[in-house]
């Protein structure tokens, strides 16, 4: 090895696109420093597992050079696969193998020997807490326990460099806050280098150092603190006054021109301002920065806010007594498994109701179920006072549902789409075309010309909300709307929902962003099928120890609310044994 | 001391492939599609099978032997020489003959025996078919169609014979006219097509979709390794294929083997390699379990089934059909398999198939060699 100050990944002016229309990057040069743990932050397509890709030898550069650990990615590829370790996006692990045989089949290819495993394995299942599941197959797994398993097929023997492909994506909160804390022992205590990617913001600031993904092209890089620091001075939290909700507030911030971003947070509005000083904000109270923070600023100034972010409806939906979503003790099972188990909720017009919790938490089913996509096992699913067991075309026709996959039709235009689903609505002549332009006009989709599979995420996501909305229901489904979007796309998206909100239509979300949980009227946390808290942000926020002088965050509730849950059933578990 | 470090790398080659294998064969057994394709789906085969299928046979070769050479006895293989359903090819012995229907190149044997032409005026003449039977249903068909050229002929010579003439038959090769005798070659194709070509075809396609193959890449594994660590236990799924339908041939069905089990080894063995070449090679081009399993069929399991001469007989199809059958391994491995089964040890036959099968094999294992890289996309 050369000197130790030699960076081990460094890229040179690197571009790789998929076709003549799916640029992936765009002259990234970039450095990784050995011993450091760095992060490669970005939303969905900004080229992140490209990059990873290039870096493992799994794809060629059209131009530009990547080295890794000395060696030249294009020429090199098995010296640089000998060498380093890489756990894919997909977990990349054999479902139908055991935590152990997952473990041997690494070891096996990198030649460990039995005397090195006798030694690793045991800190490598303390490490990850898989030492009781070590015949389980990993299909039977969790999701977080999944992605630990993943890390340590990585390390059955030390990897001169680490890389990990978005490890926390649609895993719960507490499995984040584990994967991180394993990852950072490994840097300080083993001297690892980690490059780990992710979309989520905060975990950018766990990092010795950042590397700023944007469509292509890095924005910045460096330490987390350097980004905070771009919105130092600038940042202030504000309680609303009187009846106005936090998130009339902030849609109201959000609409200044001094304003750079507002987000709901912990019954405030924390805001970024445009100028270095706070006395555009009147009633604000400074705080400190967050990485998010400077994030927004770097990305404000090469991106504008969407101006017309608001919606306006036709015809609002009419005023309703009692609830209008009333869910009852729903059951449903898939054979053996209880994919939710006895849940209970009810939304009332004009309500953004949230539905949080990891993958595999049911919210999902649930979804599908009040959407009659499936038959309950057992319970009271009533949507607008109808039962949607029995007269499930009538339920589904005062509802609108924007699936989690895009699911329009990728070869026709934004236009031909709309179209295509006001005949299926069953809408005709002048209500048709009138319905359509509202909705072109309405979701800025003028200019999406060009097959709608190939527009780019943001319009994708406005088209299905478009076309969702086109019989003008009174509840809207959205499925995990805002996963991989990218910041913006993420505020413009919530500001359209508490819109529509705000104008009568009742709105039923699920998300794994906890933070997102702060723009909902009242939320429910599930986890393996069951409610484990239910109530206004405040409510559930108030489960969670309060430390210090703010209230605690969604995500430090949901890792309360959760690890007592299991340290219940746990000590259900050992009575009965 | 570099012959130690190549020694330490083909150790560690070796010990990489062992646990491919090790983990497929642990991924197979936990897997209910790879038990339902190896032993579902031969039922189901058997039961498709049982059922007759009407096959329409034209220019069918013969052999003709006239050991008569009265001009009565040239004037029925006229007969046979206008019907368009046959491709008659004059003999001088029983010998030559013989030697044209072990060969294959001719389907039947039709003998017009001396005094022929005295007996059919006295009453009583009667003409010899001998038909191969290592294809029942044709066979079947041959025999209707000899029959009924000679009764039509008789029928029309009415005022000068005393009596109708009629057609003894010999089946050869297949004595019973049995068509599971003609089922379990075919039996055999199709579940080592189905093993070789479309589950590993499905296997690697499992791999990219779930990921699996992108955390393998890095590792100190190598391309070819991946490709043993496949080929290998899909292999042996083949061969465990090859003995049960062998064994369910002999003892269920009392199908004989006629040639000897190394032939019949050595050739399952050749196809079953080309087989899985043809998998493999699918599924670096399609990397979804779908679209994969589709082509497969289309490519591999169709053809093998309508196009080998498994079910209908080659020489029946229109000329560029034909001509397309020669570009599938399934039509040589066919062709073994009833000669070994239902023949014997006919080297005539034996040989060039085999070698059509080497050369495929040789062809499909370059190709595989240049596409094969660790590479995504």
């Amino acid at each position: 090895m050369s000197a130790a100050s030699a960076p081990v990944l460094e890229c040179r002016e690197v571009y790789k696109s998929f076709g003549p229309r799916a640029a992936a990057l765009l002259g990234v040069s970039l450095e990784v420093p050995s011993g450091s743990l760095s992060a490669l932050v970005g939303p969905d397509g900004a080229g992140k597992s490209t990059l990873i890709r290039l870096a493992c030898g799994l794809l060629r550069a059209e131009r530009g050079s990547v080295r890794v650990l000395g060696f030249d990615a294009a020429v090199a590829a098995q010296c640089i696969q000998d060498r380093v370790s890489y756990m894919p996006q997909k977990f990349g692990l054999y479902e139908d193998l055991t935590v152990r045989e997952n473990l041997d089949l690494y070891a096996d290819l990198h030649g460990v020997s039995q005397a090195q495993r006798a030694q690793r394995y045991p800190e490598l299942l303390h490490m990850t807490d898989l030492q009781r599941f070590e015949q389980r197959l990993a299909g039977r797994l969790s999701g977080g326990m999944k992605q630990k398993l993943g890390l340590a097929c990585t390390l059955v023997r030390p990897p001169e460099l680490l890389l990990l492909d978005e490890p926390t994506v649609g895993v719960d909160p507490l499995s984040r806050r584990e994967l991180w804390q394993i990852v950072h022992d490994l840097v300080r205590e083993q001297g690892l280098t980690v490059l780990i990617s992710t979309a989520y913001l905060d975990e950018a600031e766990r990092a010795d150092r950042v590397i700023v993904l944007q469509a292509g092209r890095v924005l910045a890089e460096g330490t987390p603190a350097a980004v905070t620091q771009l919105a130092a001075g600038r940042t202030f939290r504000l309680t609303p006054s009187g009846r106005e909700s936090a998130r009339t507030l902030q849609a109201r911030l959000l609409g200044s021109q001094a304003v750079i971003d507002a987000v709901p947070d912990a019954g405030g509005v924390r805001c970024v301002c445009a100028a270095q000083h706070g006395d555009g904000i009147p009633g604000g109270v400074p705080v400190e920065p967050r990485f998010e923070d400077g994030f927004m600023v770097m990305l404000r100034r090469t991106q504008s806010q969407s101006a017309h972010a608001d919606i306006a409806l036709a015809h609002p939906p009419p005023q309703a007594n009692g609830a209008l979503i009333e869910v009852r003790d729903l059951v449903k099972r898939f054979g053996a498994f209880t994919a939710v188990d006895r849940v209970s909720f009810s939304v009332a017009r004009g309500e953004i109701f949230g539905l949080l919790g990891p993958n595999g938490a049911g919210k999902t089913t649930t979804f599908r179920m009040l959407c009659g996509l499936l038959t309950p096992s057992g319970g009271v699913l009533r949507v607008g006072g109808i039962d949607v067991a029995r007269a499930g075309d009538a339920a589904r026709g005062q509802l609108g549902y924007v699936a989690q996959k895009f699911s329009l039709y990728g070869p026709l235009s934004a236009r031909e789409n709309l179209e295509f689903f006001a005949s299926a609505y069953g809408l005709r002549g002048a209500t048709r075309r009138a319905r359509i332009e509202w909705a072109i006009h309405q979701f800025e989709l003028t200019h999406a010309s060009g097959p709608a599979g190939d527009l780019p995420g943001g319009f994708k996501q406005r088209l299905a909300m478009a076309a969702a909305l086109l019989h003008e229901p009174r509840i809207l489904f959205l499925d995990e709307p805002t996963s991989g979007a990218d910041p913006l796309a993420r505020r413009a998206f919530w500001r359209r929902i508490t819109a529509l909100a705000d104008q009568g239509v009742t709105v039923v979300v699920t998300t794994h962003f906890m933070q997102e949980a702060e723009y909902c009227d009242r939320i429910v946390i599930m986890d393996a099928g069951r409610v484990l808290a239910q109530g206004t942000p405040a409510q559930v926020r108030a489960c969670a120890p309060r430390e210090g002088e703010f209230e605690p965050s969604m995500e430090d509730a949901f890792v309360a609310v959760v690890e007592r849950s299991r340290a219940g059933e746990a000590r259900a578990a050992a009575r009965t044994a | 001391m570099s012959t130690v470090v190549a020694t330490s790398d083909g150790r560690a080659s070796l010990a990489r492939i062992a646990t491919l294998v090790r983990k497929e064969w642990r991924q197979m057994i936990r897997d209910p599609a790879s038990i339902a394709l190896g032993v579902v789906l031969p039922v189901i085969l058997i039961l498709l099978f049982g059922y007759g299928l009407s096959l329409d046979v034209k220019n069918v070769p013969l052999a003709v032997l006239d050991q008569d050479g009265s001009s009565l006895a040239a004037g029925l293989i006229g007969e046979l020489r206008l019907s368009r359903y046959f491709q008659p090819q004059s003999v001088t012995s029983l010998h030559a003959a013989q030697r044209l229907l072990e060969a294959g190149r001719v389907q039947g044997i039709v003998t017009v025996p001396e005094r022929f032409a005295r007996q059919a005026r006295a009453g009583g003449a009667a003409v010899q078919l001998i038909v191969s039977g290592t294809d029942a249903n044709t066979a079947r068909i041959i025999e209707a169609y000899v029959s009924g050229a000679v009764e039509a002929w008789s029928a029309r010579q009415a005022p000068a014979l005393a009596g109708p003439v009629r057609v003894q038959s010999r089946l050869w090769f297949n004595a019973a006219n049995d068509s599971r005798y003609f089922l379990v070659p075919g039996l055999i194709v199709l579940v080592m097509t189905l093993i070789g070509a479309f589950l590993t075809a499905m296997v690697v396609a499992r791999e990219w979709e779930r990921g699996t193959f992108e955390a393998l890449f890095v590792t100190p594994v190598r391309a070819t390794e991946i490709l043993l660590g496949k080929t290998l236990p899909y292999f042996a799924l083949g061969m465990v294929g090859l003995v049960l339908c062998v064994l369910a041939g002999r003892f269920l069905f009392h199908v004989p083997v006629r040639g000897s089990l190394a032939v019949l080894l050595g050739g399952s063995m050749l196809y079953m390699l080309v087989a899985l070449a043809i998998g493999l090679l699918i599924s670096s081009a399609v990397k979804n379990q779908l679209v994969a399993s589709q082509l497969t069929l289309l490519a591999t399991f169709m053809p093998a089934f309508m196009l080998s001469g498994l079910l209908f007989d080659l020489r029946s199809m229109p000329a560029p059909i034909r001509a397309l059958t020669y570009l599938l391994p399934a039509r040589y491995y066919v062709a073994l398999l009833q000669t070994t089964f239902l023949a014997g040890d006919i080297w005539a036959v034996i040989v060039p198939n085999a070698l059509a099968l080497c050369a495929m094999l040789a062809l499909l294992a370059f190709a595989l060699g240049t596409v094969t890289r660790k590479r995504l996309a």
